[in-house]
């Protein structure tokens, strides 16, 4: 039972590495991130379950969900900021660091 | 076929479809709705996995929280209803092999190791039937015993950490995010 939740992580992981490499809005970048960081949720609750690691991967698995709440506050301020200056959020846009 | 096997066919379904479905659609508020599909189906895994507290707090911050930050987002940086915003053809299947390439070796690594040395005790952990919100806030804390045999060190230094991150994360995308003021020439 253990594999099946490894599989469902393994599923949600490659989804998010896909999104984040295919999606050109900023904000669906996020969102591909948003799905990397759940599979790891899944597969820390799933290893507190199945094995003896106990509550110590629910702990984690909070702090994976309050993380990703700081880090989606940020990454849309920065969104907003390039909006503001670009009026577009398509990042195939942010190349004047590029030398 | 027992209910456990049937609910964590179904919740697995609902969740890698939501997140197949967050790839495939182009259009960014589509994408928003299928990831609460997906993150719901998570929590949903969760609770069948018997961490209450756990999928509780996916509902409440991931589904109800971020998510809606995330729509705000699609709104407050809403591109012209012509720009298309897409990836060659090529680019897809390019990418689309390397997903399933990567799921193909995360996969063959997950059966291929063993994981019977992590597992001392035979059958499920105590905290299998959920209840698991008494003894998460003392382990967090870190003080008095943990119900369930549940030892080993709290979490207190991380869970301050964690607080003080946010407060700090919070202050910072406030002053990202303000509203600009135009710098006239000549005022200091």
């Amino acid at each position: 039972m253990l594999n099946a939740y490894l599989f469902v992580g393994a599923a949600l992981f490659a989804c998010g590495i896909l999104c984040m490499m295919t999606k050109r809005n900023g904000i669906g970048v996020l969102m591909g991130v948003e799905l990397v960081l759940n599979a790891a949720g899944v597969n820390f609750v799933a290893f507190s379950r199945y094995t003896d690691l106990g509550l110590d991967g629910q702990v984690a698995a909070l702090f994976i969900i309050v993380l990703a709440a700081a880090e989606a506050a940020v990454a849309l301020a920065i969104a907003l900021n390039f909006y503001n200056n670009h009026l577009t959020i398509d990042i195939d846009r942010a190349d004047e660091l590029k030398g | 076929m027992s209910l456990e096997l049937l609910l964590f066919g179904f919740l697995a379904l609902v969740t890698c479809g939501g997140a197949l479905a967050v790839v495939i659609t182009p259009n960014v508020v589509r994408m928003a709705f299928w990831l609460i599909v997906s993150l719901g189906g998570v929590s949903g895994l969760y609770f069948l996995l018997g961490a209450d507290f756990v999928g509780a707090t996916q509902l409440l911050i991931y589904v109800g929280g971020t998510v809606v930050l995330l729509i705000f987002g699609v709104m407050l940086t809403a591109t012209g209803p012509y720009v298309r915003m897409e990836i060659s053809k090529f680019e897809k299947v390019i990418t689309g092999f390397i997903g399933l390439g990567l799921f193909g070796v995360l996969c063959s690594a997950a059966v291929a190791t063993d994981w019977s040395p992590a597992i001392t005790a035979p059958g499920d952990s105590v905290y299998a039937q959920g209840d698991t919100t008494r003894p998460l806030g003392l382990k967090l804390l870190g003080i008095g015993n943990v119900p369930g045999g549940e030892t080993g060190i709290g979490f207190l230094l991380p869970f301050e950490i964690v607080s003080i991150h946010l407060l700090v994360v919070l202050i910072a995308a406030a002053y990202l995010a303000r509203a600009k003021r135009r710098s006239e020439p000549g005022d200091d």
